[in-house]
């Protein structure tokens, strides 16, 4: 799978024309099933329970009186078929089981089946289906080709969202033991030792050290990396990635030297050293719950005054829109700040009063073009006014280079395409499946580095530059495109 | 004759409210645990409401989706709104000069209903990707519609039936025996095909018209970190911030 290669991107763009069908085109197309160990950490059975066509259906039960959202998306669609075309997955493959009506009625079909009038007698005339091998097989392959990027809701006439319905499937699939190896096993990570990569706290402290040391040599100036210092005002939260990936990394020099010349006191956490919450792509509330009880704990424990979290997409979703819920009241906290805020709101602040300078020149010869993250753009905001999270990523990047441009306005702002590698499917087993997903995107990026001369591509997600970092060179771009935005501020601030 | 088409119009009207009403309980009683607008959402539950209007009225995400078939929607939506102010008349003892003024629009708004409808089954027909979703009960519920359409159009324009006659019997199927039908076969088809609809709505995709109001995504204002909403059945979870 790895030796996949897309077809060349069109010289044309072509955002409007759905592709041709191609039944089946990704039927082969699984992630690696979590083994016992993997789903028992969570508390999930490890395997298949004996009576798994029962439990699911009772598990659906279940699921329809947590959330009004899944029985109302179940009940509304009319299969028009607005969202079809919107999917970068059916973009990418013509695979019709991509089209996000047909996801749907994956978990309609059993939905009608046990919990609707019509469904019981019309059956498949209405499209309801019995849990069966088949049906679940189904299940496996196609609610993992969904990154849960919400462009689907956008058009759809009655804001029925995808990601609902393949979180809700995902959670009964765990509750039957067919788990999905790469999100569980994560998760197990995060309960166990606070960050997805498993890294332990003498590791992340000796990491960070090692950036103190090379951003002294690079730009002399003593840019401290705190880790675990009690009583400092701000705890940075950040996706785990930043303190080793590349891009990543570059960011999270970026924010360090942000805190520095702004004169913010500001820790990291080894207890909540993740920022990531993947328990959102297999729907457990319960798995979100306990792993956003960490930051909570930090906040307390370090006795900070703040929490900003760093360049990351579903995490800042978490953040932004079910923090607060999940391990709220911040009443201990500074109410001069909203809780939490993004690192691209304290920059974005910093930058408009002063508190920093950048120098757009230190970024010469950059044309930099800005990736909307799916879940920044679609299921959270910054700043005060609704679609701040399109303004002030752009006004900090416009505030650090010399050039900038947008791609189409159908793949920017909530119309942003997924990198194709969201939801947890970040995952070498479905590299196929995220070049296909990535093409949208990649089409876009193609008219404006050949129009208007783009170098760089910003992005303020760790799953996006990690997707990006990988998917560039299936088509033809260098993987340096790809920076973090605040890779870009790093490089801009004046220092001393 | 009109006393068995009395009672199977009182009986479909009582389907349509109990199975709305048991529909909507069920929506209810579930919580919204978590806040899941689709953003930009509005800050405030007045926008989101306004929203949810524009949602309503304009269609506007399905604007953004798709012209054409946001046309053909709004021509048979906005038609049959207008088919059935101007219905009124016949429920009504004594119409309203506003009423009888838009008779001649709500005629007019018969043929786009029709026109729109039309287009809907075509496109289903014939667009391989909405054909792969469709099942019988899709292209059932658009005949029915096209059905009950066409016979009223019939009715209006080639083989008048006595609206006075259908007056008396609207207004009196409350009695123990209500005044005659006209025994035209149109419009009796008219009757019962409209009379099967009402019956069908809480069972079937019509329900897509309430579901747009009860849309989290659609009618939450962006306000999380301002309130919390935990869910009474998420409050049991250990762990602080309860």
């Amino acid at each position: 799978m790895s030796a996949f290669e897309p077809p060349p991107l069109a010289d044309e763009v072509e955002l409007a024309a759905p592709p041709a069908l191609v039944p089946g085109a990704m039927a082969h197309s699984r992630p690696y099933v979590a083994a016992p160990a993997h789903n028992q950490a969570l508390g999930f059975p490890g395997e298949r329970v004996p009576d798994w066509e029962r439990r699911a259906v009772e598990k659906l039960g279940e699921l329809l009186e947590r959330s009004r959202a899944l029985r109302v998306f179940l009940d509304s669609c009319v299969k028009c078929g607005a969202c079809a075309d919107k999917c970068h997955f059916f973009i990418g493959t013509g695979d019709p089981n991509n089209m996000p009506v047909a996801r749907q009625d994956l978990l309609r079909a059993l939905y009608r089946r046990h919990f609707t009038v019509a469904g019981r007698m019309l059956g498949r005339h209405v499209g309801a289906r019995d849990m069966d091998e088949a049906l679940l097989q189904e299940w496996y392959t196609y609610f993992h080709q969904c990154t849960q990027c919400r462009r689907c809701s956008v058009f759809c006439p009655f804001g029925i969202d995808t990601a609902e319905i393949s979180m809700a499937a995902r959670e009964i699939m765990d509750a039957i033991g067919l788990g999905q190896k790469y999100s569980n096993e994560i998760i197990g990570k995060v309960h166990k030792i606070g960050n997805n990569l498993g890294l332990p706290e003498p590791a992340l402290a000796n990491t960070l050290e090692g950036l103190e040391e090379d951003v002294l040599e690079q730009s002399g100036a003593a840019v401290k990396f705190p880790l675990d210092v009690h009583g400092a005002d701000v705890l940075l939260v950040t996706p785990s990635a930043d303190f080793f990936a590349e891009p990543h990394v570059d960011g999270l020099i970026g924010y360090a030297k942000v805190f520095h010349q702004a004169g913010i006191s500001w820790t990291l956490s080894s207890h909540a050293s993740e920022a990531a919450n993947f328990a959102l792509f297999i729907g457990s509330y319960e798995q979100m719950h306990k792993i956003a009880q960490r930051i909570r704990q930090a906040a307390i424990d370090l006795g900070v005054k703040r929490i900003v979290f760093g360049e990351c997409g579903h995490a800042w979703r978490v953040a932004y829109a079910f923090l607060n819920t999940l391990a709220g009241p911040w009443d201990f906290l500074d109410p001069a700040y909203p809780v939490p805020q993004h690192i691209v709101e304290v920059t974005h602040e910093l930058i408009r009063r002063g508190g920093i300078v950048l120098d757009r020149d230190t970024n010469a010869g950059k044309t930099v073009t800005f990736h909307d993250s799916c879940n920044v753009a679609r299921a959270s905001r910054m700043g005060d006014a609704p679609g701040g999270q399109f303004v002030l990523p752009r006004e900090v990047i416009k505030a650090a280079v010399p050039s900038f441009v947008d791609m189409h306005p159908d793949t920017t702002h909530d119309r942003t395409f997924c990198c194709g590698g969201g939801g947890g499917l970040l995952t070498d087993d479905l590299l196929e499946l995220r070049i296909k997903g990535a093409r949208p995107r990649m089409q876009a990026l193609k008219e404006v580095v050949e129009q208007q001369g783009v170098t760089h591509m910003a992005a303020i997600c760790a799953i996006c530059k990690t997707q990006f970092a990988k998917v560039l060179p299936a088509y033809g771009f260098p993987m340096e495109m790809v920076v973090s935005l605040h890779q870009l501020v790093g490089q801009a601030i004046r220092l001393g | 004759m009109s006393a068995i088409a009395a009672i199977l119009l009182v009986l479909a009207t009582a389907m349509l409210a109990a199975g709305l009403a048991y529909r909507l309980a069920l929506w209810l009683a579930a919580p919204v645990p978590l806040s899941i607008p689709t953003m930009p959402a509005p800050l405030t539950r007045g926008g989101a409401a306004m929203r949810v209007g524009r949602e309503m009225l304009l269609f506007h995400s399905l604007f953004r989706a798709d012209k054409p078939l946001w046309a053909a929607s709004m021509a048979f939506h906005l038609g049959l709104a207008l088919v059935l102010l101007r219905h009124l008349r016949y429920v009504v003892a004594v119409p309203p000069a506003w009423l009888v003024a838009i008779q001649p629009v709500g005629r007019l708004a018969g043929w786009m209903m029709m026109a729109g409808l039309l287009f809907l089954l075509a496109r289903r027909l014939l667009v391989p990707r909405v054909r792969m979703v469709t099942r019988t009960g899709d292209v059932a519920v658009l005949v029915l519609l096209l059905a009950i359409g066409t016979s009223g159009l019939v009715t209006t324009y080639l083989l008048h039936t006595d609206i006075l006659a259908v007056k008396a019997f609207l207004t009196s199927i409350w009695r123990a025996a209500p005044e005659g039908l006209p025994p035209d076969p149109t419009f009796l088809l008219h009757l019962l095909l409209a009379i099967l609809l009402l019956a069908i709505v809480p069972f079937s995709k019509l329900l897509h018209a309430p579901g747009l109001v009860f849309s989290p995504t659609r009618n939450q204002p962006d306000g999380s970190r301002r309130y919390r909403r935990p869910a009474r059945w998420a409050r049991t979870l250990a762990g602080g911030g309860q």
